[in-house]
């Protein structure tokens, strides 16, 4: 018998709004479960227990809604009065001064805030393991990454400890830890979700993304977050349809490619593989239409990123200096000694090689080849898109080349850890819509499924998510959760 | 000694009077208390973004219409990379390869003749935060440690870049005050140099002059008004000149102007050469102006000063500099509405009383512009009455400061201190009378050709009359009587 | 071939004070990272727009009106060092 927390939002929704159950009860019992596991998980950086009660305790819930239900942010995530690191040393001390705007919406509408998660320093990895303060484990195997950047959001979720999350995804943050951890992640298209307050790595790659239970409070809760945001000038004036509408219109008649390349390409676990193709027949078997698709550009996306996301994070971040908020080095003698210090004691490594990365790529000599030529092949890489959505409704391929990986196996290799986003860069490049679903596990781990959509056709890529997610009926929980005393 | 051409481009940076910062809702205002008009946004706070301000764009458009320049179609803002701790986000929002006004002029008179320079660039960007030096002596180089002030950081500043097309110190005076003028009539900024809303720096070279090619620049910073940019100028192409014929080499460098010592310094900064890493901003889309929206600024333009004081000297038949001075002065619409009231009067003597009278009179009592305004009619009814030869000028002069002052009647004051001359023949006939019977001696000396001493008989006539004889009168009816 | 790059003059523009051993590590893997990201330079793109952003809007604007900021406390409330009012930091030798 699981617990409430194991349970998704709608259905705790349901009982909240017909009294059986309250809000305070669904916060004690993540409370309850972040207790009872965090200690081994490490998926939170600070737990708001006192806020989450008195939320919880004024809390009312509406089918459809996100009141009343327990929640996590990712810790690039701005909040006002509570602590807000980015996962590093140089932010230890911050305590922002407002709300980012995601929060902000989901406070007013009466959701309950559990904590902070932990994530990769300024959400750059793709394990976690590049938080300044601890790793997170997988709840599956504790010897194995959560995945990253918002592994911390994802390692809560699959765990119990909260209903659901928000996290950040820029080449994969969200999608890569839903899949390693075997819930959804969605990551909507660019300016769908405002961007305010959200610590910037990459701005013009970075997206709010949820982590949910299911693909039906995917739904909701992207309904909950989505809108146009006069604070973010890049924030999309297109009014905001209801996501949960068309969720049971099935997928007959849905065009679905298959990008094979990706599919049959080296470095593809045949275990995912096997898992990925087998969801693609599903589909078929559920009346969609699938036949193969190329993105002949999408090779070079992965280059290209990392190009991109370093030059506008080697800016973004120069405003850790030392001198308005955050970690500071004592007794420098001037202040360029100061500001060199700071970031040099406040950063890890891998935020250095890319602030370091992105400072070269945009230096005197360099821009054309580098930057330049990368937002060129981001066209290329879009137009790609366009091409394929001529011929199809989404494209589907494997969130990630593999499962989820063990703690210290790639972080002295920065290129082979890179590749872990190899499948969903393209789709930040692109700005397009993309989930990752459960599709099964392998070698006892679970393998995410990707289904990439038109920009703003969420409901597209929803609709078939749930329609994928109701027929294949994946119920597996990992096995810490059956450990714990009843 | 060689013949040396001077060769200056001016780079001005114009702080917007807009309410608002240029990425921000903080006020945008001078001398608040340190870090009082600060938020999230402006303080570079992580995870903030800038939404641009609608106003300062357009005020950015007017400036290069009014300038003549080309306005981009389609304009970016980048990001311009370096560190320093007035600026909060480590980089400055301001546009790099795709400004949103190119290639204008700038027309201006020196020493009566006309010249042309050229307005290469006009782009938007936001201002820096305020650093101040502390320590023991205020020299930067012997500070301890420094404070930040935020208040001014994100305010919208536009830079204005000419061409090379400044060959004397005079012609930069010109082409500052000119463009001051402009500026202040757009309504644009406050355009004051001392509190920092209109600041300027000078490349200065020398070339041997009937050659094209340009020399090593300098960059000269740190001059506080117009008059100290000519005299740095001057200095600074001296200085160069020296070098020059001594066999130097200039150096490409930035130096200070010391105004108290009258030279530039070097600043002898570290050997460092900045790379600003521009890119365009992510956090902010294109600029696209439509040609409605550039033409409904087009259409907005008030008159600008060059036309104005054209018009003003055609117009209304005045001198160039009297045209000029009405033109570019505070009393341009108070002389336009004097006009418009003043039925008969001659321009040129509406123009005279407000330069001269009137200004003084706001000089001394700090009359505000709509003070005079709301008093107009007062204004015109002096002058009608010195027109009229009702009083005497000086006696006009009295009377509208009075009026002005305390708000009173013209009339009222003319009577009150019986300052109405006196024009009526019988009545000045009978002092006349009277007097040349009291001076037959001067009487004689008249008629016998000694024309001269009239001056005297028309003095004893005013004195006669405590002052209100018309004197003009006084003196036709004397000579009417002597020739008699 | 791995790409050579100055990691102190970087360095230095990132401003990052780095260790020995970082400088060294750090030089060979952004060889390696580079060379790798070098690969976009085999697309042939010269005739291609560059993308800045994903879904490009224009003239995105706020209205010039003045919204509450923070106090003055809040605004001074995270600074490492302040002093009258304002953020204090070490002496600054170089001028911009």
């Amino acid at each position: 018998m699981a617990d409430l927390c194991d349970l998704p939002a709608h259905a705790l929704t349901e009982r909240i709004a017909s009294g059986e159950i309250t809000a305070s009860e669904v916060a004690e019992s993540c409370l309850a479960r972040i207790e009872a596991v965090d200690e081994r998980l490490g998926a939170f950086l600070t737990v708001t227990a006192d806020l989450a009660r008195e939320q919880a305790a004024s809390a009312g819930a509406s089918a459809g809604g996100v009141g009343g239900i327990p929640l996590a942010l990712k810790d690039v995530l701005a909040t006002k009065g509570i602590r807000t690191t980015c996962g590093s040393r140089i932010l230890e001390p911050y305590v922002p001064p407002y709300d980012c705007t995601a929060w902000e919406r989901l406070q007013a509408a009466g959701s309950v805030l559990l904590g902070k998660t932990n994530c990769d320093e300024f959400a750059m990895g793709s394990s976690t393991e590049n938080s300044a303060f601890h790793p997170t484990r997988n709840p599956w195997d504790l010897d194995r990454v959560p995945g990253g950047s918002s592994g911390g959001s994802a390692a809560a979720v699959a765990s119990g400890e909260a209903v659901w999350a928000l996290g950040t995804d820029t080449g994969g943050s969200v999608r890569q830890p839903a899949s390693l951890c075997g819930i959804v992640g969605l990551k909507p298209t660019y300016g769908l979700v405002s961007r305010y307050g959200l610590i910037a790595f990459a701005s013009s790659l970075d997206h709010v993304s949820t982590f949910t239970r299911d693909v039906r409070d995917a739904a909701t809760l992207l309904s909950g977050i989505a809108g146009h945001d006069p604070r973010d000038s890049t924030s999309l004036p297109e009014p905001v349809p209801d996501y949960s509408a068309g969720l049971d219109d099935g997928v007959r008649g849905l065009r679905v490619g298959v990008v094979e390349s990706w599919l049959s390409g080296e470095g593809v676990e045949p275990g995912v593989a096997a898992s990925v193709r087998e969801g693609a027949e599903r589909f078929a078997r559920l009346g969609a239409e699938v036949d193969t698709v190329e993105l002949p550009n999408a090779e070079y996306a992965l280059s290209a990123y990392y190009l991109i996301a370093p030059a506008e994070c080697s800016s973004n971040l120069a405003r850790y200096d030392g001198v308005r908020y955050g970690h500071r080095a004592p007794d420098a003698a001037d202040v360029v000694e100061m500001n060199m210090r700071t970031r040099g004691e406040g950063f890890g490594d891998e935020v250095k090689r890319r602030i370091m990365l992105g400072t070269y790529a945009l230096s005197a000599g360099y821009y054309d080849a580098y930057y330049g030529q990368a937002q060129k092949v981001r066209t290329l890489v879009i137009r790609d898109f366009a091409a394929a959505y001529e011929r199809f409704d989404l494209l589907l391929s494997p969130t990630s080349p593999t499962v989820a990986f063990k703690l210290g196996e790639k972080t002295e290799n920065p290129l082979a850890m890179y590749l872990a986003d190899v499948f969903t860069i393209p789709a930040d490049l692109a700005g397009i819509p993309a989930i990752s679903i459960p599709s099964g596990l392998s070698d006892g781990l679970p393998v995410g499924l990707q289904l990439m959509g038109r920009a703003l056709d969420e409901a597209t890529v929803l609709r078939a998510a749930w329609a994928f997610e109701q027929d294949l009926g994946f119920s597996d929980r990992p096995p810490l959760l059956q450990e714990l005393p009843a | 000694m060689t013949d040396w051409e001077t060769v200056v481009g001016l780079e001005c940076h114009v702080e917007l009077s807009t309410a608002t910062k240029m990425f921000c809702g903080c006020a945008n205002v001078f001398g608040a208390p340190p870090n009082t008009n600060v938020c999230p946004v402006c303080l570079g706070h992580p995870g903030t973004l800038p939404v641009a301000n609608r106003r300062a764009v357009e005020h950015t458009i007017t400036i290069g219409l009014a300038l003549g320049c080309s306005i981009a179609e389609r304009s970016l803002f980048h990001r311009k990379n370096y560190f320093y701790p007035d600026m909060p986000k480590n980089f400055q929002i301001s546009q790099y390869d795709l400004p949103l006004c190119t290639a204008g002029t700038l027309e201006v008179q020196v020493e009566g003749e006309a010249r042309s320079i050229g307005v290469h660039r006009v782009h938007l960007e936001e201002d820096t935060g305020k650093t101040t030096h502390a320590g023991s002596t205020g020299r930067i180089a012997e500070a301890e440690y420094a404070l930040e002030d935020y208040n001014r950081a994100g305010v919208p500043l536009v830079e204005i870049v000419s061409e090379p097309d400044v060959r004397a110190p005079e012609e930069a005076r010109a082409y500052l005050t000119e463009l001051r003028q402009i500026l202040e009539t757009l309504g644009v900024s406050d355009v004051r140099m001392e509190e920092g809303s209109l600041r300027c720096d000078a490349n200065v070279s020398l070339r041997e002059r009937g050659t094209d090619e340009l020399g090593t620049k300098v960059e000269i910073k740190n001059m506080n008004s117009i008059r100290s940019v000519e005299r740095a100028i001057r200095y600074e192409a001296e200085r160069q000149a020296k070098a020059l014929e001594a066999g130097e080499t200039i150096v490409q460098e930035t130096r200070h102007w010391d105004e108290n010592e009258g030279v530039t310094k070097s600043l002898r900064s570290k050997e460092y050469a900045f790379d600003y890493r521009y890119f365009p901003e992510p956090d902010l889309q294109p600029l696209e102006p439509s040609t409605e929206w550039v033409e409904d600024l087009r259409k907005a333009l008030p008159e600008l000063p060059a036309v104005r004081r054209a018009r003003f000297a055609k117009t209304y038949d005045l001198p160039a500099d009297v045209a000029a001075q009405l033109a570019d002065g505070e009393l341009a619409s108070l002389f336009e509405a004097a006009i418009v009231r003043a039925d008969g009067l001659a321009p040129r003597m509406i123009a005279n009383w407000l330069t001269q009278n009137v200004a003084g009179i706001r000089n001394e009592t700090g009359l505000s512009l709509e003070d005079l305004h709301a008093q107009l009619d007062t204004i015109v009814e002096v002058i009608k009455l010195v027109d009229a030869e009702s009083i005497s000028s000086l006696a006009g002069k009295e009377v509208l400061e009075e009026a002005l002052k305390a708000k009173r009647q013209p009339l009222e004051i003319v009577e009150e201190r019986g300052l109405k001359q006196v024009s009526d023949s019988a009545e000045l006939l009978r002092v006349i009378d009277a007097v040349l019977s009291e001076n037959p001696a001067q009487a004689e000396q008249f008629r016998g050709g000694k024309e001269g001493v009239i001056g005297f008989l028309v003095g004893r006539v005013m004195k006669a009359t405590g002052g209100s004889a018309n004197p003009k009168e006084a003196q036709r009816l004397l000579r009417e009587r002597l020739r008699a | 071939m791995p790409v050579e790059i100055d990691v102190d003059h970087v360095a230095r523009l990132a401003r990052l004070a780095l260790t020995d051993d970082e400088r060294e590590r750090f030089r060979a893997q952004l060889g390696l990272i580079l060379e790798h990201a070098e690969r976009v330079t085999e697309v042939a793109a010269e005739d291609v727009p560059p993308t800045a952003h994903p879904l490009p809007r224009a003239n995105v604007f706020r209205e010039d009106v003045p919204e509450p900021g923070l106090s003055h406390e809040l605004a001074l409330s995270t600074a490492p060092q302040a002093e009258d009012g304002r953020f204090r930091v070490p002496r600054i030798t170089e001028v911009e």
